[in-house]
């Protein structure tokens, strides 16, 4: 690194030319029509995608609710389906963003240690251990969530344990409660946590470790102090990658809950498929999606990692 | 009586068993280290009087890394004993130790900006007056202007300034840099050797410095430690190591060194006189460093003399005949020559760029001398190129 081109001189008293660190994120001006063409795939896939199916969905939010499939829809641009969607489903709604976090707090802890052990302390079972993360995977989502139907069984032997330990009651279930509901949530999701909270914690310089122990950090205050600041990209992209889908998700609900856990997602599906009411379930898609969106700006502004992502 | 670096130069300083009195200083007595099968560093003395400034020096892999981190508390002896100011600190954890580190790539925190990364260790240890002694520090290092930025956004040599007014801010008994100018550019290191050396004769602590870099260890340090596969080779102030070398490595990674095969005359009270190649010459018996019947006398390329055939030299040794030039390079100040001797051997000369002499050229036949004073005789056993590669990293 040679120091020709120095930026705007920083007062240094050191009589030595210091080589200045690299230039970051400096956009170089490439000009023609380069950079649009590369950016045409990408646009058109957006656009077929994303925008098209986005835009039927916010018409179909506003079809006129009287209409059927036979008689078809009317574009009346009713308003009002919003406020019947959340007058009629305020509680799924936030059931949903309840039961969504709750799992994401869940895969947070579980999956940080996780994350932590693999990236810190598996030598070389490392590589094993993240494909075990992933291994799940290679079995159909439903076929998973249907084994834990059977391991929350009232006749499993996690049920008989917890009785057993009096911990539930004698005629205590799993299934059918939001608690069975939340532990499908954290078990499907988790490998969503697990990966970029792994990504980023293993690019940590084990060295920063060190050198805050030898400036006197004991083990825990080394933790907060700079893995978990360092860690904070994994953090909010696996708390992203967690959260939306589970607040959107609708299987787990339906297997291991009972109406009573019914959350936006599963609402929705019988709104469509069933009822066949496109304009609510158009609606309540659009809110649910706006109110995420909103939580996720929020979020990603508190934690101050803009630029992180 | 145990013997401090400082009051034995020249000689590995190993204290007495038995010693009571408690010593200020940084102490490492039998230390070993061994990485399963591999020993890193074998029983190691040491003695660093507080407030000096020592350096160990050696070839990567010497163990002097190794050494480094079991005072830091990285790693744990596998035997030995470490003190500091009397305290056995071997197994302390490195939080409860009053040692800090410039580590070698700096390790600064890389979400902290300038200011708290040297707060660091203050705030953890919950001082009082956290912001003035930052900015005093900073002062120091003469970065007082970069407080509020992120380490990123630092060049090299400030990086290193920052790394190192972190470390001395907590004012520790011993402070440790290990390799810390290694990344940095030859004129920004020479700056920086200049400007650590200042920075310990102001603030007066004990300064622990790995390197390998011969030429940084000399120029620093008061007592530099000449480390090779897990011991020490020699220690002493740096003119003593460099002037009377006591083995081939020291001779050959200090500097550079003509070793001649010779075979031993004669010993007198304080001359021993050597044939070399069937010339006599003498090497004072405080350089003489062999026991043997034979040896390799030593002479620097700097001490020795070389003028024409019949020429009178200035040095009252005896005349080496019968040199041809095998190499010329003009350096500037010197010029460097390599001269193929009768025997075979090529030996490498540097002569000053006086104007006394003129320039000689390949193929010309010369003779060399040198000022028995500077001679040293070392023990024919040692391998007469050790050291030599990796002296010259």
């Amino acid at each position: 690194m040679t120091s020709t081109a120095q930026p705007p001189p920083l007062v240094d008293a050191l009589p030595t030319a210091e080589a200045e660190p690299p230039e970051q994120g400096g956009s170089r001006r490439r000009g023609g029509l380069t950079g649009y063409l590369l950016l045409l795939p990408a646009t058109l896939w957006l656009l077929l995608f994303f925008v098209v199916p986005f835009y039927s969905l916010v018409a179909t939010s506003l079809f006129d609710p009287s209409g059927s499939d036979f008689r078809g829809y009317e574009m009346t641009w009713e308003f009002g389906n919003y406020v019947d969607a959340v007058r009629d489903y305020w509680q799924p709604l936030l059931r949903s963003l309840w039961y969504g976090g709750l799992a994401t707090l869940f895969c947070l802890v579980l999956g940080y240690v996780l994350a932590y052990a693999i990236a810190f302390k598996a030598g070389r079972w490392k590589n094993l251990l993240l494909v075990l993360v992933v291994a799940p995977f290679f079995t159909s989502f439903l076929v998973r969530t249907l084994s834990w139907k059977l391991i929350l069984a009232d006749d499993g032997f996690v049920v008989e344990t917890l009785q057993f330990l009096h911990l539930l009651g004698d005629d205590g279930r799993l299934l059918a409660t939001p608690v069975a509901v939340v532990a499908g949530l954290t078990y499907n999701f988790l490998p969503f946590m697990v990966l970029p909270l792994y990504a980023s914690l293993e690019k940590i310089d084990p060295r920063l470790i060190e050198a805050s122990g030898d400036l006197y950090a004991n083990p825990f205050v080394g933790f907060f102090k700079v893995t978990w600041p360092l860690s904070l990209p994994g953090v909010v992209s696996g708390t992203l990658l967690t959260f939306i889908p589970a607040a959107g998700d609708f299987i787990n609900a339906q297997l291991l809950g009972s109406p009573n856990q019914r959350m936006v997602g599963g609402v929705v599906q019988s709104l469509f498929t069933d009822a066949n009411d496109y304009p609510a379930a158009g609606a309540l898609s659009v809110i649910m999606m706006g109110g995420i969106l909103m939580m996720v700006l929020v979020y990603v502004r508190r934690a101050g990692t803009e630029d992180l992502l | 009586m145990s013997q401090v670096a400082e009051q034995s130069p020249g000689g590995g300083a190993v204290p007495a068993a038995g010693e009571e009195t408690a010593y200020d200083g940084l102490r490492l007595r039998q230390v070993t280290k061994r990485f399963g099968g591999f020993t890193a560093v074998e029983t190691l003395d040491l003695d660093v009087p507080r407030g000096s400034f020592f350096a160990l020096l050696g070839p990567s892999g010497c163990g002097k890394t190794t050494t480094l981190r079991m005072v830091a508390g990285l790693e744990t002896p596998t035997s030995g004993a470490i003190e500091l100011a009397g305290h056995d600190i071997t197994y302390a954890k490195p939080y409860r130790r009053p040692v800090n580190t410039v580590f070698q790539n700096y390790a600064l925190f890389p979400h902290l900006d300038i200011f708290e990364n040297v707060a660091f260790g203050l705030r953890r240890r919950k001082r009082k007056d956290v912001a003035d002694a930052v900015h005093r520090m900073l002062e120091l290092v003469e970065l007082e202007s970069q407080a509020k930025k992120k380490p990123a956004q630092l060049s090299g040599g400030q990086q290193q300034r920052v790394a190192l007014a972190r470390a001395l801010i907590n004012e520790p008994e011993v402070l440790l840099l290990d390799e810390p100018l290694g990344a940095l550019d030859l004129k920004l290191r020479r700056a920086m050797q200049i400007e650590i050396k200042r920075i310990q004769v102001e603030v007066g602590l004990t300064f622990v410095h790995v390197t390998h870099d011969q030429e940084e260890a000399m120029t620093m340090a008061d007592t530099v430690a000449v480390m090779n596969a897990g011991v020490i080779e020699q220690m002493g102030a740096p003119a003593e190591l460099y002037e009377n070398p006591r083995s081939t490595f020291v001779a050959n990674f200090l500097g550079q060194s003509n070793l001649i095969e010779g075979r031993v005359l004669r010993r007198d009270a304080d001359v021993v006189s050597v044939d070399m190649q069937g010339i006599t010459v003498s090497v004072p018996a405080a350089r003489a460093h062999t026991d043997g019947d034979r040896g390799w006398v030593g002479i620097r390329p700097e001490k020795v003399l070389i003028g024409e055939p019949g020429e009178e030299l200035d040095a009252p040794g005896n005349t080496i005949p019968g040199g041809v030039i095998s190499d010329v390079s003009f350096v500037g100040v010197s010029t460097q020559y390599l001269v193929r001797m009768p025997w075979g051997q090529e030996l490498q000369v540097f002569s000053q760029n006086t104007g006394r002499h003129r320039i000689f050229r390949h193929g010309e036949p010369v003779e060399l001398s040198w000022r028995p004073e500077y001679a040293f005789l070392l023990d024919i056993s040692q391998d007469a190129h050790a050291g030599a590669e990796e002296g010259e990293e």
